[in-house]
This record gives structure tokens, sequence and C-alpha cells, in this order.
């Protein structure tokens, strides 16, 4: 499903969270969003997923009901099982009584990505890895043809981390999803995603091919750090953070 | 079938099993509340009236005419603030909200008031001034809550603001009006607020009866979209869920389903907050399981405190408001101590 977004702005009061943002997508591709701490990535992933009012155009080539987004916040206090929690992902065939089509789907999608066994726990009990494999469980439940995920593996441990992302990348090239994942981990977008985009004050700094952007001028710039860039044994970039750059990083980001 | 699914099969059948007890719970103590007050009449006397087979004028006008309407009333008003308090929980994602929370029943007290001071001038009873008056205050306090979130989105925290607002404006307009009223009518307007089944008809049940039967399949309709809604707006949202739309459908659905509820019986509090935290600890949060859950909870909590209305001293009947709070606090603290405070 084909995204073609131009000029989104968001404002948050008198402050532009994401300024005149211009970004296309195409089917089976995967694009990776990165950006220092309060940049409008997960404003702007919003924004695409239609939870967010904007200004601008955004423009999917389908129907709204075909994205599955799934939001940066995994707490939650309700009273559901996981599986019910995945169940939801259907949301828009479900009826009082559940078609066992509708059950399948959530099955295999906690099948797919583990989690079959914790599927009558319920969400408050488990960890919060855990309530992140839920919750990409349930965005695949719902088989959408574009994938918004913001830090979809924030929680997880580095070995759940590889093979979730390697998972959700054969996903999206089987079934030729439009992917779009906001990330911290610069090594782990190099090796998920095709293309990153880069942003700095909810402005697009740069869009391009991992080698392209994971460069230690565009990092210096867009993250105020020091960085040596290494290519790894499987060709992608491997950045090697070095140093902070700036006396004045934390009190201007308010972190002091 | 396979093993998720069939696990999911074997917990609702669960949930099924525990509905049926409480449901058996309510049966028993809707016979009991129909067996017991101060006439002191047998179990076998109220049997015969019920089956028909007594044709004894006075057993048949206390059974008939005081303790059905009554008993049913009670069942029906519990189910209805059993409901109500779920989706209102809900919506708002605060356990602390009901239509006693929220001004809608501070509305309806208003009214019911102002009925009793005004209520001769119009040349209208007591008996049809009173419910006419709270419901249309209970609506109008619904009004101004469900105005404001319309004005400026209907987020959770606006709607209880305003709420609370209502709640202070009605109870400082039933002062005014309690602080002007005759002696008589000040005992009539406190005797309102206690809450009580005694002035309940069969006539007076079928309202209510029916306003409930009428919102139920509007209730049931967003079945899974409330259900959605207690992962948050975002998700919901995410998930197809038009989250400002179904929070002020579902806000005045409920709202007039109190106000027609505690128009008859007055302001009866508690069973609105408790029986939706007892519903999710029976069935968890898949609403179509906690709302008839909240409303069978509801129903066997206002029942057995009719019961007990009667049993706290023999031969007089306490309002029902009264009791309700007496039994239900100390249950309610019970319940959230035990349950480290994550009902």
């Amino acid at each position: 499903m084909r995204l073609e977004a131009s000029n989104v702005n968001v404002r948050y009061g008198s402050h532009d969270a994401v300024a005149q943002v211009n970004l296309v997508a195409e089917p089976g591709e995967i694009l990776a969003i990165l950006g220092p701490n309060g940049s409008g990535k997960s404003t702007l992933l919003r924004a695409l997923a239609g939870v967010q009012r904007y200004a601008g155009t955004i423009s999917w080539a389908g129907q709204q009901t075909d994205i599955g987004y799934m939001a940066q916040d995994i707490a939650s206090r309700a009273v559901l099982t996981a599986f019910e929690v995945v169940l939801l992902g259907r949301m828009r065939s479900l009826g009082l009584r559940v078609a066992a089509e509708d059950l399948a789907a959530a099955e295999a999608a906690m099948t797919e990505i583990g989690v079959a066994e914790i599927a009558h726990r319920r969400i408050g009990t488990l960890s919060g890895g855990q309530r992140q494999l839920v919750f990409i469980a349930q965005v695949l439940a719902g088989n959408p043809r574009a994938l918004l995920l913001d830090e979809p593996t924030s929680a997880l441990d580095i070995a759940h981390q590889l093979s979730v992302l390697a998972l959700l990348r054969t996903i999206s090239r089987k079934r030729g999803l439009t992917t779009i994942a906001v990330l911290h981990d610069l090594n782990a977008a190099a090796r998920f995603a095709d293309r990153l985009a880069l942003l700095r004050d909810g402005r697009l700094v740069g869009l391009g091919l991992p080698a392209e952007m994971l460069t230690a001028p565009h990092l210096a710039a867009v993250f105020d750090v020091d960085v040596a860039i290494d290519a790894g044994s499987d060709g992608h970039p491997v950045v090697l953070p070095l140093r902070a750059v700036g006396s004045d990083r934390f009190h201007s980001a308010g972190l002091h | 079938m396979s093993a998720v699914v069939t696990g999911w099969h074997v917990a609702n059948r669960r949930r099924a099993s525990l509905l049926a007890l409480v449901a058996v719970a309510l049966v028993a103590s809707f016979a009991v509340d129909l067996a017991t007050g101060p006439a002191m009449l047998s179990i076998r006397a109220v049997l015969l009236v019920l089956t028909g087979q007594s044709t004894d004028p006075m057993l048949m006008a206390i059974v008939q005419h005081l303790r059905l309407p009554i008993a049913l009333m009670a069942v029906i008003v519990g189910a209805t603030l059993g409901v109500t308090g779920m989706v209102m929980q809900t919506i708002l994602n605060n356990p602390l909200a009901s239509s006693y929370t929220l001004g809608i029943s501070a509305g309806a007290g208003f009214g019911a008031a102002l009925a009793i001071v005004l209520g001769a001038s119009f040349g209208l009873s007591d008996d049809t001034a009173v419910p006419l008056a709270a419901f249309a205050f209970a609506t109008l306090a619904c009004g101004i809550v469900g105005g404001v979130g319309r004005l400026r989105g209907a987020t959770p925290e606006l709607l209880v603001l305003a709420g609370i607002a209502c709640l202070f404006l009605f109870q400082a307009l039933l002062s005014l009006l309690q602080f002007i009223a005759s002696p008589e009518s000040l005992q009539q307007i406190v005797f309102w607020l206690f809450g009580s089944l005694q002035r309940s008809t069969l006539g007076k049940t079928g309202v209510v009866a029916g306003v409930l039967v009428l919102v139920l399949p509007v209730l049931f309709a967003d079945a899974w979209a409330l259900t959605a809604l207690q992962l948050g707006d975002e998700r919901a949202r995410a998930l197809g869920v038009r989250v400002d739309r179904l929070r002020l459908r579902a806000f005045v659905v409920v709202s007039l389903l109190t106000g027609a509820a505690v128009a008859f019986v007055g302001t009866i509090g508690f069973v609105g907050l408790v029986a939706p935290h007892i519903a999710r600890m029976l069935v968890g949060e898949d609403q179509r399981h906690a709302m008839p859950a909240s409303a069978l909870v509801g129903a066997l909590l206002l029942s057995a405190a009719s019961v007990a209305s009667k049993a706290i001293v023999p031969g007089t009947i306490f309002p029902i408001g009264i009791v309700t709070a007496l039994l239900g606090v100390p249950f309610f603290a019970w319940l959230v101590l035990r349950r480290g405070g994550t009902t």
C-alpha cells in the first residue's frame, strides 16, 4: 500500500512538532524513522496512522482500515487476557459471537510472534517485553497492508530484538507490506530497514539508504554525537558511538 | 480445534458458570425478599398468592402491591446501576466513576426536591411530579456534562471534571432548596435522598425495565469498541474506534438510564461503583461478559440490601440507600485492600 505524504505539519500550541515533512514509501519497503528525543518521530507516525491531527496531505493507496499501528506506550490496566488483546486486532470483523476465522487469525498471529503459551494470562501480569510482543501480534492479527510501529522492540532483550525485527522483515517482504518503524537503535535500523529517515526538530533532514544516512557528519548533525562507522560483516554499516558533542546538550533538552 | 482457541472457549464456559451462580444467588435473594417483611407472612402464604391459589385480599395486597413491586424494583434498579457503573468506568477510564460521582444523581436529587417544594403549585401529585422532575434534571446534568464534552473534546478528564462541577452545582442548589423548604417538604426531600424502594409499583418497575431493555442492545452493539477502549484512546482509535463519538453516545445512553432508575427510587450510591469491580474480578473486561455480569451483581447487591433493610430492625424498613452504603463501604474497602488496590 503506497504512502505519499506531503507538507505534513503537526502543531502543539505554538510549537511545530512535525514541520513540512515529505515522504513516499512503497509496498514491500521498510522505512525506519530515526532522530533524537523530541524530534517528532512518534508524532509523525501517529499522523501517518490517522490517530493524530495534522495539516498537509497524507495519502495511502488503500483504506485507513488497512493500516496496522502499534503505539509506543505498552502499559495497560485492562483486565483482558493476551488472547483477547490480540483478538481486538480483528475489531473490524468481530461480532457478539466471535467467528472461527477471527479466532484462528488471532491464534496464528500469536504463534507467529511466539507468544501462544501466554495467551490466557492477563495482559497486566506480563513483562514489558511480553506485552510488546502481544501488541505486535495484535497488529498482525488484523492482516494489515501497512505496518506503522513505534519503537516495537524497545522493551525486548537483544535476542528477541533480533528475532522480532527479522520476523517483521520477512512478513513485510512476504505480504508486500509498507512498513514504517520508529527505532532508537541505529544498528538495528541499519539491518532492518531499506531506507532511513532522519528527523530533527520535526524536520526531515535526511532520507536514503542506511549506508548513506549512517555517516559521521549526518549523525553529528542529527544526534549531536561523535561516532565511528565500521563496515559490518554482512555489509551493513555499524555505528560505534564515541562521545556526545555540545556542552549545553542536557540543558537545552531539559534533561538536567 | 487448537490449544489456544480451546483454552479461550474453556475460559468462556467458566465465566458463564460464574454468571449462572450469581443468577442463582439473585433468584434466592429475590425469593427471600418476597418472603420477608413486617407482616411476618409464611413463605407458603406468599407462594399461594404468587401462584394464584389464595384469594385472601389482605395477603394479595401485601404480596402483589407491596412486596412484589419492591423486590422487582430492587432487581431492575440494581441491574441498571450495575450496567451504568460498568459503562461509566469504562468510557471515563476511571474506577471511581459512577452516575453518583458524576453529578447525574445529584441532578436527579435536585429535580426531585424542586418537585417536592413546588409540585403542588403545578397541580401534579408527588407520585408523578417527583420522578418526572428527577428524570428531567438527571437529563439536564447529563446534557451539561455531555455538552462540555462535545464542545471541548470528550476526553475522560474533561468529562470527569464537568461531572464534578455538575455534582457541586446541583448539591448547592439542593442545599438552597432545603434551606427554604417547609419542615414537611424538607422531611420528604431528605427521605427521597436516602433512596427508598417503598414507593415502587409494578407500573414504575415496568418503566425502568422498559428503558433498560431498550438501552441494552445499544450498549451491546458497542461491546467490542468499549472493550478496545480499555487499552487507551490511541490504541482504540488505531483499531478503528471513533473514540469521542463512542464516549459521548455511551455517556448519554447510560445517563438517561440512570435518570430513569433514580427517578423512582432516589439516590442509591455504592451499587454502581462496586458492582463493576466485582464483575471484573469474576469475568474480566470483555464487555460482552462484563456488562451482563455487572448487571447481575448489581441486581444481587440491591436485592440483598433490600432484604437487609428489613432485617436490621425487625418490623422496620430502613431506607435502602443507607443500607447499601453501610454494608457496602466496608465490603468495598475489603475488596480493594485484598487486591492491593488493583480491582
